[in-house]
């Protein structure tokens, strides 16, 4: 198969005119490209999400700054959450989901080509939505340009008593058009993996990532959905006048932080799962090993699905809901501590014994290790409620859910860039340049990340676009700043990188990490056509028992 | 870095393998329904959360009464449904012509219905989505629901459509059938509303 | 070691009328020495039981990342390819049950034990019985300044909280009920108790048991709209007869009139009174901060700038300069209307 395949056409094919390419990318249906084109999509959105960040970090650098006014600053963050959560986040893990979830159960493209590109136009057009908000909004005080409401609009400041204009509506309306193609990919996803795996490939010889996308389609589908409900309330509130949230008439801002967060907290496995699924594709790769304790894991992420409906209120704790309904937020909130910390040992356990080589996707996930480690203990200490109330709505919570956000996600994100980049592109990149990004990235990272704590726990709260001397807080905004910069440069080093490989990249071949999983079997990067034959699989790696016949991994699974 | 691997060699020698992997219609179908029932629990829940909780305006034991009749067309044409789909599997189209278009009649019947009793409503008893909680919530539910019902209606029609075309044949059951399992989820979400706005509510 | 932006408080001006006991009062700052909003620096009773807890969290969640991230770290570094290697597949473990069931329950149990002790103090704090002699304060928040009442005490007054310090063995707690004109606000102070949110229509109550006189910092803690970051807290803590001189001198109307009178006039025929109260005259707008007493208290516009005559006259003539986004207007008023105006507000006492 892989010498008489047809080359894809790529950076190579000079002869086809501008227009043609740009018409063969815009009407694809392949899961491939649509893959790269959410991926590229989340890195233009990652580029301004970033520099909404360095704003509100020069803001805060030292306390009654004037670099912005507090109408932009509170736009700057309230852009930075949405654009990073909805448009780079969600984005690029849907985009690596697309790419390689047919590759790996040996499918020839996604269970719904077209519903694909759909979602794929949905989800780019909203993005678009929350941006021309800064062009497109004009009007009274306070109602021109970008949302201004925070990414979690608490009613009732969404309200058209406080939120005059149209700028909260294209926050709303971004977040329901892109919530549709969020759940166009969900349910492409779901099917895919139940009804287009190759014969032998059980639901229990199927890659972690397959299973860890699985879940998370069904989180999507069961929590987006609220979302979804609330935006209508919104406009139904604002544009015909109705109560849902109006607390003059009897309405309750309370019950918009419950669907809110329904929604908010599931979200957050939305992201994190992925990242997951990258570290428990590429640690096994590195280590030399399969991954320990495979049931196991399975059972973790499907109870971690389960249990992250349940937790959503813990982000309410200091709105008086009563001692009860507290407790039990506390409890279920410590439960899913237990499947997550599972999850660690296991990939822990995965690296012992084995012979664990550091190429740039291995650092990144080991780094992921130790950082998802210190993110998830943080948020072990908020869910104990009373400390909570020390602490929710502080540069405390700030930091610990950057460390899930950008320390365990971006960087297993980073991690799956390099991995995958090969099999994408034909190329390899350069190792020493994603060394540097890496030590570049990851010393940013913890400048900014680890003394953003400390603020916190000196009575900073959030959301503020200014804050007074002599609270003890100047050094420590001002170290947070420093970082911010290194991670700039660590990004731009990456882009370098990554465009430069795949222009003068040396082949990868299809298989350059030896590894075990179906998308190492076919031509770097894949044929339209993935596969020339539909493989049948009779293991958890078939690519290992191919390259030891001798020592098939059937015989031990 | 090892060899290209001859992808090949990965079918390995057939072993009887008894594999049947669900149609991805049922499967896209059921997670769409998915979607769609959490949606309509949070605004579920919205009506209950706010029963009782209207500071002023038209109550709901005031204006409502339950459209048993409208109610029994919606929950029958599930049934006309079935039995059309049962008729294309069998390959009589023109039984599934027949029953396909009752079904669409007794689902625009319900349609109907819903309308005049919001014109009632508004008209007559001065009860709208800005009047208060109840207006609001009840609205928006009965709304989104009736939104639901057009959305399957139309998608009826189109198939309607391409039945008088002739287009439509015996192996297109299955496509069919996810169709109606649309329309089931419909009716079933209605049986939901009715017993939260009529009994529950009232 | 001086703590930096201390408050120096000045001294309250002695009322002309009954209270000869309400002497100036120089109250020292008890600033921690990291921040006079440390959290591990509590200064009443919710904020030290939540210490309690946390300090056991701290301490759990502390030993379990000592103990994984010294076997992650050994890992990393024992288990790393050397150069020499003869190339094969180290040993393919895929799984122990045993071992699984280890990292299993020992967690579950840890978790059982966070549990019971974080309930403890939930219940200890959301569910404690109010004494006969607390104070009772309603707390409603506004887009951008806090409003109090006392209303057994008949006192309205705003930005600047006081209470009485409490006595461990004879508690005279403050007991605060939390309301909201319109968005979502939260009273956070941190030295004295965690935060609480105030929501419209839907009432929260707090309480707080200082032990040390003083004044405590806090400031808004949930997202309220362009000006979060200004609606600061100042929390006086006073002995019982401080506070009481204080209830005396708030419960008296204003003694306006006189030379500044002009600027009275001002104050009752521009739109000042459709906002602002000053009890014993013609305003009593309720949208803004009740202004009777502005002149005992030592900060304006919640905490941005001090009570000067300067800052005065500058807020009135354009607030947007001092706190961009309030909801103040500026009265486009002549520089003699604004000193005249300036020369009246400072006589409310």
């Amino acid at each position: 198969m892989s010498t008489e395949s047809i080359p894809w056409p790529s950076a190579t094919a000079g002869s086809r005119s501008f227009v043609d390419t740009l018409h063969e990318w815009v009407t694809t249906v392949d899961h491939k490209r649509l893959g790269l084109l959410y991926i590229a999509y989340a890195l233009v959105f990652l580029l301004i999400g970033g520099i909404e960040a360095i704003v509100i970090r020069i803001q805060l650098i030292r306390p009654h700054n004037d670099f912005v006014s507090p109408q932009v600053f509170n736009r700057m963050f309230t852009m930075h959450g949405t654009t990073m959560i909805f448009f780079v986040v969600m984005p690029v893990l849907f985009g690596f989901a697309n790419y390689l979830i047919p590759l790996m159960v040996g499918a020839r493209d996604m269970a719904f080509p077209r519903l694909n590109a759909f979602s794929f136009w949905m989800t780019a057009f909203g993005g678009l939505v929350l941006y021309f908000s800064l062009i497109g909004a004009n009007g009274l005080y306070g109602a021109g340009n970008a949302p201004d409401v925070g990414w979690f609009a608490y009613a009732p400041l969404t309200s058209q008593t406080f939120s005059l204009g149209h700028s909260t509506d294209f926050w709303t309306l971004a977040l329901l058009v892109s919530g549709f193609g969020s759940v166009g990919t969900a349910i492409n996803i779901i099917a895919t993996i139940v009804c287009l795996r190759c014969p032998g490939m059980t639901l229990a010889k199927m890659p972690l990532f397959a299973w860890l996308n699985l879940v998370m389609a069904g989180l999507v589908i069961l929590a987006v959905s609220p979302l979804t409900a609330a935006q209508i309330m919104l406009l139904v509130d604002r544009y015909l006048g109705g109560h849902f949230f109006d607390t003059q008439a009897g309405g309750s801002a309370v019950i918009w932080m419950h669907f809110f967060w329904i929604f908010g907290h599931p979200e957050v496995y939305v992201l994190v799962l992925p990242a997951f699924a990258f570290a428990s594709e590429i640690i096994p790769v590195f280590s030399r090993k399969p991954i320990f304790g495979y049931p196991v894991m399975v059972g973790a992420t499907v109870a971690i699905g389960f249990i992250s409906m349940s937790v959503w209120a813990h982000h309410m704790f200091t709105v008086g809901m009563g001692a009860a309904a507290n407790t039990f937020f506390v409890i279920s909130t410590m439960a899913i501590a237990v499947p997550t910390g599972i999850k660690i040992f296991n990939w822990l356990a995965t690296m012992w014994g084995g012979k664990l080589e550091f190429k740039t996707a291995m650092l990144f996930c080991v780094a992921f290790l130790f950082q998802f480690l210190v993110a998830g203990l943080t948020g072990v200490m908020l869910s104990a409620a009373p400390f909570n109330w020390r602490l929710g709505s502080s540069f405390f919570v700030v930091a610990p859910f950057h460390y899930v956000i950008v320390g365990a996600i971006l960087f297993t994100l980073f991690g799956a860039f390099y991995y995958w980049f090969p099999k994408m592109s034909g190329k390899m990149y350069s190792e020493t340049v994603g060394k540097l990004h890496f030590w570049l990235f990851f010393i940013g990272f913890h400048l900014t990340f680890d003394f953003m704590h400390i603020p916190g726990l000196l009575g900073m709260p959030r959301r503020i676009y200014t804050y007074e001397p002599g609270r003890g807080w100047d050094t420590w905004n001002l170290i947070v700043t420093i970082g911010v910069f290194f991670q700039a440069a660590g990004i731009l080093v990456f882009l370098v990188n990554l465009l430069w490989s795949y222009y003068r990249g040396k082949p990868a071949g299809s298989d350059p990490w030896d590894a075990w999983t179906l998308e190492w079997s076919t031509n770097s990067p894949p044929p339209a056509y993935n596969f020339a034959l539909i493989p049948t699989v009779e293991s958890r790696r078939p690519l290992w028992d191919l390259k030891h016949p001798d020592d098939p991994d059937w015989k031990y699974e | 870095m090892s060899a290209p691997l001859n992808a090949t060699a990965l079918t390995l020698p057939a072993q009887e393998l008894a594999w049947k992997p669900p149609s991805r219609g049922r499967v896209g179908i059921y997670a769409l329904i998915a979607a769609e029932s959490a949606i309509f629990t949070i605004f579920v829940v919205a009506y209950l959360f706010y029963i009782g909780k209207s500071l002023s305006g038209p109550m709901p034991r005031e204006v409502l009464s339950p459209p048993i009749f409208y109610t029994v067309c919606l929950l029958s044409s599930s049934l006309t449904i079935h039995f059309a789909t049962t008729t294309l599997r069998g390959g009589r189209v023109r039984s599934f012509a027949a029953w396909l278009l009752l079904t669409i009649a007794l689902g625009a019947i319900f349609l109907y219905g819903t309308a005049s009793e919001w014109h009632r409503l508004i008209y007559h008893d001065g009860l709208t989505v800005t009047t208060n909680l109840f207006g609001t919530t009840y609205f928006s539910l009965v709304g989104l629901h009736g939104f639901h019902v057009i959305v399957g209606l139309v998608c009826l029609c189109i198939v309607m459509a391409l039945t008088l075309f002739g287009l439509v044949k015996q192996e297109y059951a299955e496509r069919v059938e996810v169709l109606s399992l649309y329309w089931h989820f419909v009716d079933a979400v209605w049986i939901v509303v009715f017993t939260v706005v009529y009994v529950i509510g009232r | 070691m001086q703590s930096r932006g201390s408050n120096r408080w000045h001294g309250l001006r002695s009322p002309i009328l009954l209270c000869v006991c309400c002497s100036t009062t120089a109250v020292a700052d008890r600033v921690s020495p990291l921040s006079p909003t440390n959290i591990f620096a509590p200064a009443s009773t919710p904020a030290k039981s939540i210490l309690g807890l946390s300090l056991f969290v701290l301490a759990v969640t502390g030993a379990i990342f000592l103990v994984v991230f010294t076997l992650l770290l050994y890992s990393v570094v024992k288990f790393r390819k050397r150069k020499n290697d003869d190339g094969r597949e180290p040993p393919q473990v895929y799984g122990s049950n045993q071992v699984e069931l280890a990292w299993t329950v020992i967690p579950v149990l840890i978790v059982v034990a966070l549990f019971m002790a974080t309930a403890r103090v939930i219940a200890s704090v959301q569910k404690t019985a109010r004494p006969e002699n607390a104070i009772e304060v309603i707390a409603i928040g506004h887009q951008f300044w806090w409003e109090y009442r006392y209303p057994g005490l008949g006192v309205v007054t705003a930005n600047e909280l006081h209470v009485p310090v409490s006595d461990t063995n004879n508690p005279t707690p403050t007991l605060i009920t939390l309301l909201s004109a319109d968005t979502d606000h939260s009273f956070w102070v941190p030295r004295l108790a965690g935060k609480t949110d105030l929501i419209p229509n839907h009432p929260n109550s707090m309480w707080i048991d200082p032990h040390e006189i003083g004044v405590y910092l806090g400031q808004c803690a949930q997202y309220c709209g362009t000006q979060h970051a200004k609606m600061l807290l100042r929390v006086y803590v006073q002995s019982r007869e401080d506070f009481d001189c204080w209830v005396q001198q708030q419960t008296l109307p204003s003694k306006g009139g006189g030379r500044a009178s002009a600027g009275q006039h001002i104050f009752e025929t521009t739109a000042c009174i459709s906002c602002h109260t000053v009890a014993g005259s013609a305003a009593n707008g309720r949208f803004g901060p009740d202004l009777t007493h502005l002149m005992s208290r030592d900060t304006i516009a919640a905490g941005v700038a001090t009570n000067t005559p300067e800052h005065l006259r500058q807020w009135i003539q354009n607030p947007d300069a001092i706190k961009p986004g309030s909801l103040m207007p500026a009265m486009q008023l002549s520089d003699q209307e604004l000193d005249a105006l300036t020369a009246y507000l400072e006589t409310l006492h």
